[in-house]
């Protein structure tokens, strides 16, 4: 669901040496520029390879974390349908994880290495999901706004350089479409309903529009990485020309809702045609990334105890499979006994 | 840090008369839970009705520096194509 500009962490990208990795680059940097698709076995810059790999990684943790909040809503949905509908969603997120995942790894990184920079506190996830579900409403605003900002973001990285996330993306964009139009449907639902449910609505969107607004990540002028990952086509618009987009069509949506935006500098300007919002709190981005939100603690201890509490289904698995393994190993594949 | 469990590459055939196609890979302990986390991570919109995973260590690829040397020697050999042989317009079913 979710990725964030958050290539503002980690190391500068380091130029090519010279000699012959120079005129590979150039090779590289050509095949980029015709729109050529970069494949795993494919020579690429290590600065482009490590890029990606923070990235995809950012990405598929996101997926991941993702799942918390919401899954804090599967046991006290209000209807049946709507159960069952989170209950595909938070799978999707699962899912999307798993391609990100997937598609990493092609990179030279391991899945247990992903997971322990996940587990260790290392790697980053969207800074959104660090704020909590406090009521139903939560759920529809995620969906709504959340998922919207993610769809923006994700778009245009189906056309990425890099042929196994691009591909893992476009994947992940057809299953999006449904998690925000399921989220706008809560919204509707309870913006139509009684006063308390109203008010519930209006509650939600206060708390998640201004998390949902910094998804995009710093704005152009403090984002670092920018005009690299725009040359290796990694990315396609910067920060803040995807906010404005995001602004531009979720505006008339809240007003369709009979909602109000949280911002009372917001204004259509006829000039650019564009819905120009009041200033951001770089703060609180920053400090709900550097692990200060207010639930960092609680979902990195969620996934914790996880992985803690699947070890014995996963030593188990990996034991039957080294016994199966021994009495028919055409048919069980997979693990293999040490000693074989 | 534990270690990973075998890496399958997944192909589903989307519907009977179609070829299957790979569509990305999973981690499993086995064939089948390889087979069952298919299901699961590929197929949760009624994506196909078969799948085949392959365990990725066994799949044996090209090399990309040899992508010249392997595919040039067809890129000269348009008469290999219908299109390549001009046909009176008159002449019909040909």
């Amino acid at each position: 669901m979710y990725t964030q500009a958050l290539d503002t962490h980690g190391k500068e990208p380091v130029p090519a040496a010279g000699g012959e990795s120079a005129a590979l680059a150039q090779r590289f940097q050509a095949r980029v520029d015709a729109e050529d698709k970069i494949e795993p076995k494919d020579w690429m810059p290590d600065a482009y390879r490590q890029t990606l790999i923070r990235q995809i990684s950012q990405h598929a943790h996101s997926e991941i974390v993702g799942m918390l909040p919401e899954g804090n809503w599967i046991t006290r949905a209000p209807s049946l349908r709507r159960k069952a509908v989170l209950i595909a969603k938070v799978q999707d997120e699962g899912g999307h994880g798993m391609y990100l995942y997937s598609a990493a790894e092609t990179l030279g990184i391991s899945r247990a290495q992903m997971f322990e920079q996940l587990l260790s506190g290392t790697a980053k996830y969207s800074s959104i999901f660090n704020y909590p579900t406090l009521t139903w409403a939560d759920v529809g605003a995620i969906g709504w706004l959340v998922d919207g900002a993610a769809i923006m973001n994700q778009i245009p990285i189906c056309r990425c350089s890099y042929g196994p996330y691009a591909r893992a993306m476009v994947r992940i964009c057809k299953e999006e479409s449904f998690h925000q139009r399921q989220g706008f449907e809560i919204m509707l639902t309870l913006a139509q309903g009684s006063g308390a449910q109203r008010a519930m609505a209006q509650d939600a969107l206060n708390r998640w529009w201004w998390p949902s607004i910094m998804m995009f990540g710093p704005s152009d002028a403090d984002s670092r990485h920018t005009a690299q990952s725009m040359r290796w086509k990694i990315k396609r618009f910067s920060n803040d020309e995807l906010r404005q987009k995001f602004i531009d069509i979720t505006v008339p949506q809240a007003q369709f809702l009979g909602l109000s935006i949280p911002d009372r500098e917001l204004r259509f300007d006829p000039g650019t045609q564009h819905y120009l919002i009041g200033p951001i709190d770089w703060n609180e981005f920053h400090a709900v990334l550097k692990g200060n939100g207010p639930c960092n603690r609680e979902r990195l201890e969620a996934r914790r105890t996880a992985d803690e509490a699947g070890r014995w289904v996963r030593e188990a698995a990996a034991a039957h499979a080294v016994k199966q393994h021994r009495r028919t190993p055409q048919a069980a594949g997979g693990m293999e006994p040490e000693a074989s | 840090m534990s270690e990973d469990w075998p890496l399958y590459e997944v192909f589903i055939r989307s519907r009977s008369g179609l070829e299957h196609k790979h569509v990305g890979s999973l981690h499993a302990a086995d064939a089948r839970m390889a087979i069952e986390h298919a299901r699961d991570v590929y197929t949760r919109r009624q994506e196909g009705v078969s799948l085949w995973v392959v365990r990725s260590a066994d799949i044996i690829a090209s090399d990309p520096e040899e992508a010249d040397a392997l595919f040039e020697p067809a890129r000269d050999k348009v008469y290999r194509h219908p299109t390549f042989y001009a046909i009176p317009e008159e002449v019909k079913n040909l």
